[in-house]
Parts: structure tokens; sequence; C-alpha cells
């Protein structure tokens, strides 16, 4: 056999080996030296179940949207997402305005779509000497501006409970205003609130000053919000506190009061308590926004959809036994047709199958059902590219070219005819990948991706491991008593 | 056998079949969903196993304030609700509605799409379809360059691939018709999947054409497309038939939430098969010969013909 075909022989066997190595039934990490690999198959929503949310943009239509400030806001909410413990979470820039969010069986749509939709800007805001009443908006001047600057004015008292550690809290009299309503700021931006008439307030500081936030409880066991601030937001802090005692400081977020304490004392230490009609889980849902600071630019929600994981188990183990069938369907009729030369088109077709799921398991490519569609449909194409070898073979052969020559004439005649079919393929593949991704269709990108991939490893499978393959049994056969085993 | 001899009865086959499927699509066959016109979609399931008629959940749904609602059961104890978008916190309140008024029930599936993007989706998926056709017509003449007259290689492959295109969106629109399937995103991918296939398929041809052209440069060229279409007969249909037997293996054994997507998806691999050795070759012999000119002219045909 040529030097050539050896050296492609150990290649194969190599290729080999590292299939069966990371597909080898148990295996979820690969490791090389100090590099580990995940490799367990990723499931798609439609497989585990989970919310799948597409944000765009809230700004009107002909304004552009800066790429930096949206890559800003993808990783604030990638932060946020991971803040709620999900795993294998999926948060992408989908065309120029959106957002896609993937939250893997997540349960609470509702809870998960306000925490990560909610621009977050918490505002530390002058009232002076009147406070505003909780859940009204307000405008303030923050606009354009991060920080406001403390404007001096001479009052003591603070109540805004200077703790000395975030968890304990001493007794100080919160001023509410008349209690009662929307304290929950998930719920705050779910509503349509004209703009707001009225006085403008001064911002004193935002949510960018705090350098910890953490929910909490206090003495009365009620959440509330700890936090504490910066070196810059504690100078202003305390500046602004030593200034105003006895005037009320509002709590704002996303323009709507949270509660509006009164300054009993300065505060110079830099940590605080928010405190307000929360529940356990808004406080932990409004500390996770705060934590990873507000958006730049504000979004809406474009698309949801949530999935129950039921439907797709169920499916999922339908496409596998089909894909089985389908498989053992088209083996069987290479080998009838083709006789000999299908045997090897056979085994070059296992080896594309190994090499195939090697690679989503190692890129990761996430599975949907018509992911997996994709996946069958290529293992038919894939035996494509060995028929139109072996036709081209047979005529050789009928031709009177002695086997080696044919096999060659075979792979090099019809090498022509499976670069430009698989090429058209590959063409429409991208497309659809583009497509599905300027609108977050996940779907559309699994199999687009799939399909793809599918296509060009049986590019390789079906000519260099077919052409092995074929040498290594063919080149010492005599021909002239084994026509039928061509299926001549 | 001579295939390209009898071209315009294959021709008159082809119309047979994609007349139908366009009456249906005047009829308004073709069902967007949501993808495309925006508005929600939701299902539930009823623990009891037993679903409520539609018209009594339309009338809750009224009741609820959700306008123009369509609700239609799945099955024997799931109903699904379209409706316009509605937000997480509206579908909390019909779901919990529904589950005190008709017992217990479980959402399987919501999804809702704004309006605008639903629109913007469908211009692309149009746009789409035609840049894929567009790529794919200059990638063949491009790859048969060496061929005289290479542009009728890259039109005549794409009218074959119109011919899919119009076969699947008239079945679509003819099982929409009957059995109220929708056109989704999927439908859209397997639209395309047939494109790219139906090429694939033509191109064997066309190779054979290519190389014979280039090598029996004194044979009539009707005569050499025959010929190319019957030798890569064997191949033609062995690279669809592996193809088709995947695709029906998915469609039997597969779940049952592909099989709206693998059925248009062999419809459409049939069809490319069927245009790519009955149609795509000759319309090569048309154009060469100018047919066009004795389509409407009764009296002897033109000797150009021969």
């Amino acid at each position: 056999m040529g030097q050539r075909h050896l050296r492609w022989l150990i290649v194969i066997v190599i290729l080999l080996g590292i299939d069966l190595w990371i597909n080898w039934p148990g295996t979820t990490s690969v490791r090389i030296g100090p590099y580990s690999q995940n490799v367990s198959l990723r499931e798609g929503l439609d497989l585990q179940g989970g919310l799948e949310v597409l944000l765009e943009a809230d700004v009107p239509a002909n304004q552009a949207v800066d790429a930096t400030s949206m890559d800003a806001v993808r990783a604030v909410i990638e932060s946020r997402v991971n803040g709620l413990g999900v795993s294998q979470p999926v948060v992408q820039l989908s065309g120029s305005r959106r957002i896609l969010v993937e939250l893997p069986g997540y349960e609470n749509p509702q809870d998960a779509v306000a925490l990560i939709k909610q621009t977050g800007l918490l505002e530390f805001v002058d009232a002076g000497t009147t406070p505003l009443v909780a859940g009204m908006q307000v405008r303030t001047d923050v606009a354009g501006n991060g920080a406001a600057q403390a404007t001096p004015s001479a009052e003591p008292s603070q109540s805004l409970s200077p703790s000395a550690t975030p968890q304990s809290t001493p007794a100080s009299t919160e001023t509410l205003a008349a209690g009662a309503t929307t304290g929950t700021p998930a719920a705050g931006a779910a509503t349509a609130v004209p703009t707001p008439t009225g006085p403008v307030y001064h911002t004193v500081m935002t949510g960018a000053d705090l350098s910890s936030v953490n929910a909490g409880a206090d003495q009365l066991g009620k959440p509330v919000i700890n936090f504490v601030l910066s070196a810059a937001g504690t100078k202003i802090f305390s500046d602004y506190t030593t200034s105003h005692v006895g005037q009320y400081l509002a709590i704002v977020l996303d323009d709507q009061v949270l509660s509006s304490p009164v300054v009993e004392t300065p505060i110079t230490n830099g940590q605080g308590q928010i405190s307000g009609s929360f529940t356990v889980e808004s406080a932990n849902a409004l500390a996770i926004q705060l934590r990873y600071g507000a958006l730049p630019i504000p979004l809406r929600v474009a698309q949801i959809e949530t999935v129950g994981p039921s439907l797709g188990q169920d499916s999922l183990r339908r496409s596998l036994v089909a894909g089985a069938v389908g498989m053992s369907v088209v083996a069987l009729f290479m080998i009838l047709y083709y006789r000999l030369p299908g045997i090897v088109a056979d085994v070059a077709l296992a080896l594309y199958f190994l090499t195939a799921l090697s690679i989503f398991r190692v890129l990761p490519v996430t599975f949907t059902l018509p992911g997996i569609a994709g996946f069958v449909l290529s293992v038919g194409m894939a035996v494509d590219a060995n028929v139109l070898i072996f036709e081209r073979l047979k005529e050789e052969l009928r031709g009177g070219k002695p086997l080696r020559a044919a096999v060659e004439a075979g792979f090099s005649r019809a090498w022509l005819s499976i670069r430009d079919s698989n090429f058209s393929t590959l063409i429409t593949c991208i497309i659809l990948y583009w497509f599905g991704g300027a609108f977050g269709a996940s779907l559309v990108k699994g199999f687009a991706l799939t399909l793809a991939i599918g296509v060009l490893v049986s590019m390789f499978t079906a000519i260099i491991v077919t052409r092995t393959f074929l040498h290594l049994v063919l080149d010492r056969m005599d021909f002239s008593r084994r026509h039928s085993w061509f299926g001549i | 056998m001579n295939i390209i001899g009898k071209r315009y009865w294959f021709f008159g086959l082809s119309l047979a079949i994609i007349i139908p499927g366009m009456i249906f699509l005047a009829m308004g066959g073709l069902h967007p969903a949501i993808d495309f016109t925006g508005g929600s979609l939701l299902q539930l399931k009823f623990t009891s196993g037993q679903a409520p008629q539609p018209a009594s959940v339309e009338l809750a749904l009224a009741r609820l304030g959700i306008t123009g609602p369509s609700v239609q059961t799945v099955g024997t104890d799931s109903i699904a609700i379209q409706a316009q978008e509605m937000d997480t916190t509206t579908k909390d309140k019909v779901a919990k509605a529904l589950s005190s008024e008709f017992g217990a029930a479980t959402v399987t599936q919501f999804e809702s799409v704004g309006p605008a993007l639903g629109s913007e989706v469908a211009q692309r998926a149009a746009g789409t379809v035609a840049l894929a056709a567009l790529a794919i017509t200059l990638y063949i003449t491009y790859a048969f360059r060496r061929v005289p007259n290479a542009f009728r290689f890259g039109i005549a492959a794409v009218v074959a691939m119109i011919h899919d295109v119009l076969v699947v969106i008239g079945g679509e629109a003819i099982l929409g018709h009957f059995l109220g399937w929708q056109a989704d995103s999927l439908f859209l991918t397997a639209l395309l999947t047939v494109i790219g296939f139906s090429v694939h398929d033509t191109i064997v041809v066309f190779d054979r054409i290519r190389e014979n052209e280039l090598q029996y440069k004194r044979i009539p060229f009707e005569t050499i497309v025959n010929h190319s279409v019957v030798q890569t007969l064997d191949r033609s249909i062995n690279t669809s038939l592996t193809v088709l037997l995947t695709l029906l293996a998915l469609a039997i054994f597969g779940g049952v939430t592909t099989r709206h997507f693998i059925l248009i998806l062999l419809l459409g691999m049939a069809s490319g098969t069927y245009s790519s050795i009955f149609n795509a070759a000759a319309i090569l012999v048309v154009w060469e010969n100018r047919e066009w000119r004795t389509w409407f002219r009764r009296g002897p045909a033109q000797a150009s013909a021969a």
C-alpha cells in the first residue's frame, strides 16, 4: 500500500481513538494536563424546558444604538443572570439592538424577566423638608451626569440606620410617608406611567457609588437591603448627611420612590440600609440588580417563550430512535447496493458519526430537536459523496480500468461534484445561521450549525476515510475474479 | 430512455403539482405563525384529562379582557390559545382564571412575540430566501465557468429551485387549509434547507453535462444532455434515496414536535430530486434551442429546434 495511504490510516486511527475517548459512555469531561473541557451533551431549551427572552433596546426605532453600550448592557445582564444561579444560561447579542437570554430549567419566568430587564438605576435624592410618597414617580437631575454633587447645608441627624456592620440594625425612625403600595421594585417596570410633571429633584448619589450590596433583615425580620459605599461615595454621603440633618433623603429606583427616610445623624462610615415594602424575593432581586449596576440602555421584552420539559424529553427519545433507524437503513442499503465498497462506506459512516458527535461535545453545540434532525439529515447526505464515488468507480471498472486506477479515477472525477453540491448546502447553512442570529431564533441557528458541521465532517470521512480503506483492502486484490463484490 | 425528449410532458406534470398548491395559497391556506405576525400562544394541559370546549374558553377570555382570541383543542386534554401579545403577568392571570373555572391546568407552552418583531422577521425571511437563491446562482455560474454559457446553468438551477419552493409552499398551503398547520420559523428553515439540497442534486446532473460537453464537442446539445441525465439517473436517485430514507425514519419514529418540519423536508427533497432529473437539464435544452419562439406559433417548428 502506498506511503500516502499509510499516513492517512494512522491519522484515521488516531482520530478514532480520540473519538472513542471523548464519547466513551459516562465521560463528562476530558483532561489534557492542566486543561479540562466539559464534554457532556448540552440540551437546548426545547429539550430541558426553561425560559427564553428576547430583549430589545427601548429607544425610538430611528435612534441608533451604540455598540459599546449594548455590550455593557449584555455584560450587566449576564452578571444578573449568573446571580440567579441558573446552570448554563445564555446571554447573547442578537443583531445590533437585541439581546437573547436563555434560562434552561428556570421555573419562574415572571420574576426572572423583571429582574433581567429592569434598568435598575438607584438614586439617593434630596427631598428637602417634605418626605416623598413611596411609589410615586419623580424626576431627578441625574440624566447625563453620574453621581451628583452633594450640596452642603447644615443639618445633623440621619435616619438611614447608620450600622456599624451591615447585618445589625440599630433602631432608627424610618419615616416612610404613608406606607403601602409598590415598594416592590420588580413590579415597578411593568406599569407604563406618563412622564411625571412636578419639581425636578437633585440626585445626591447613585447606585454606581455602592461597593457592595446584600439582602438582609432588620430587627423585626423585615427584608431590607444593606449596602456599603465606595470611598468616593462615603465622602459624598458623609458630606451630605452632615449638612442635611433633619431633611428627607428619598431612595428612588428607576424614577420610582422606594422610601423617604429622614436624616437623623451624619453617616460617615459609608454603610447603610434601605427598607421598604420588600419581600424576601424582591429584596434579593433588587440586591442582584444593584450589585451589577444599572443598564445604560433601557430594555423592553420583544419576545418571550417558556417551554415545559416533559414534551421535550419524550420527543428526544423518539428522535434518537428515529436517528438510529434511519442510519441503520442507510447502512443496509449501501451494503446491498454496493457490496464491498458499501461496507467500506459504512465504516466511514460510523467514523463520521463519532467524529461529528465529538465536535458537538467539545465546541459545544447545544442540541435542539431540529438540531438532531439536522444531524440525522447530514448522515443521509454524508453517504451521498460515497454514492457518487462508487458509481464512478463502477463505471471505470466496466470501462476496463485496473482496480487501483479505477479507484483513483473514481475519487478524482467525483470530487468536483461533491465539492460543488456540498458547498451549496453550506451556503444555505451560513445564510440560515445569520438569519437565526439576527432574531435570537436558536432553533434555526442550531439546525444550521449541526447541518454545516455535518457536511464538513462528512466531506472528510467520505473522501479520506473511504479512499484509504478502499486502497487498504483492494490494492492487492485480483479484481477479475471478484466482480460480484462490487455489484457489477 | 429519452427523458429530455419528453420534457414538456414532465413540465406539465410539474404544473399539475404546483397549480393546486397555488390555488390553496390564494385561498389563504398559508397560515403564518406568531413568529411572523406577532401575538401570543398559550398552551394549557388540564390535569383532569378533559379539556373544556373552545367556545366556553373564549367566553372566559373575553371576560378577562383578551380580545379576539382563537382557541383550539389539542389532543384530549390540552387547549392552545392564540391571542394578541401578552406579558407574563397577564399570562399568569389567564392561567389562574382558567384553572379556577375549568379545573386545574398547567402551562405546557407559552410564547409571545411583539408585532414589530414579527413583521421584521417576516420581511427578513423573504429576503433570506432571495439571498440564498442569488448566492447559489452565482456560485454555480462560477463553478461552471469553463463551460460555454455558464450563466444558463446557474439560471436553470435557480428555476428548478423555484419549482421546489413553489411545491413546498403549495404543500404547506394545502396542509394549512385542511389541517390548520401554521408556518413558523422551522418551516422557513425547512424551506431554506430544501433550496440548498435542490441544488445539491441538480449539480450532480450538471456536472455530467459539463464533462460530456467538454469531451464530445460535436454531438448536438440535446443528445449530450439526455445522455448525461440517463447516465446520472442511478446516482441522482441513490443520493436522494439515502436522504429520503433518513427523513422517512424521522417522520415515522420521531417525536410529534418535529413532524411538521420533517414532512416539509420530505416533500421538498422529493421535489428537489424530481426537478433535478426531469426539469433542470431540460431547461438548458429549451434555452439552447430558444424554444420559446415556437410556443406561441402554430405551424412547422423552426429548423434550429433540432
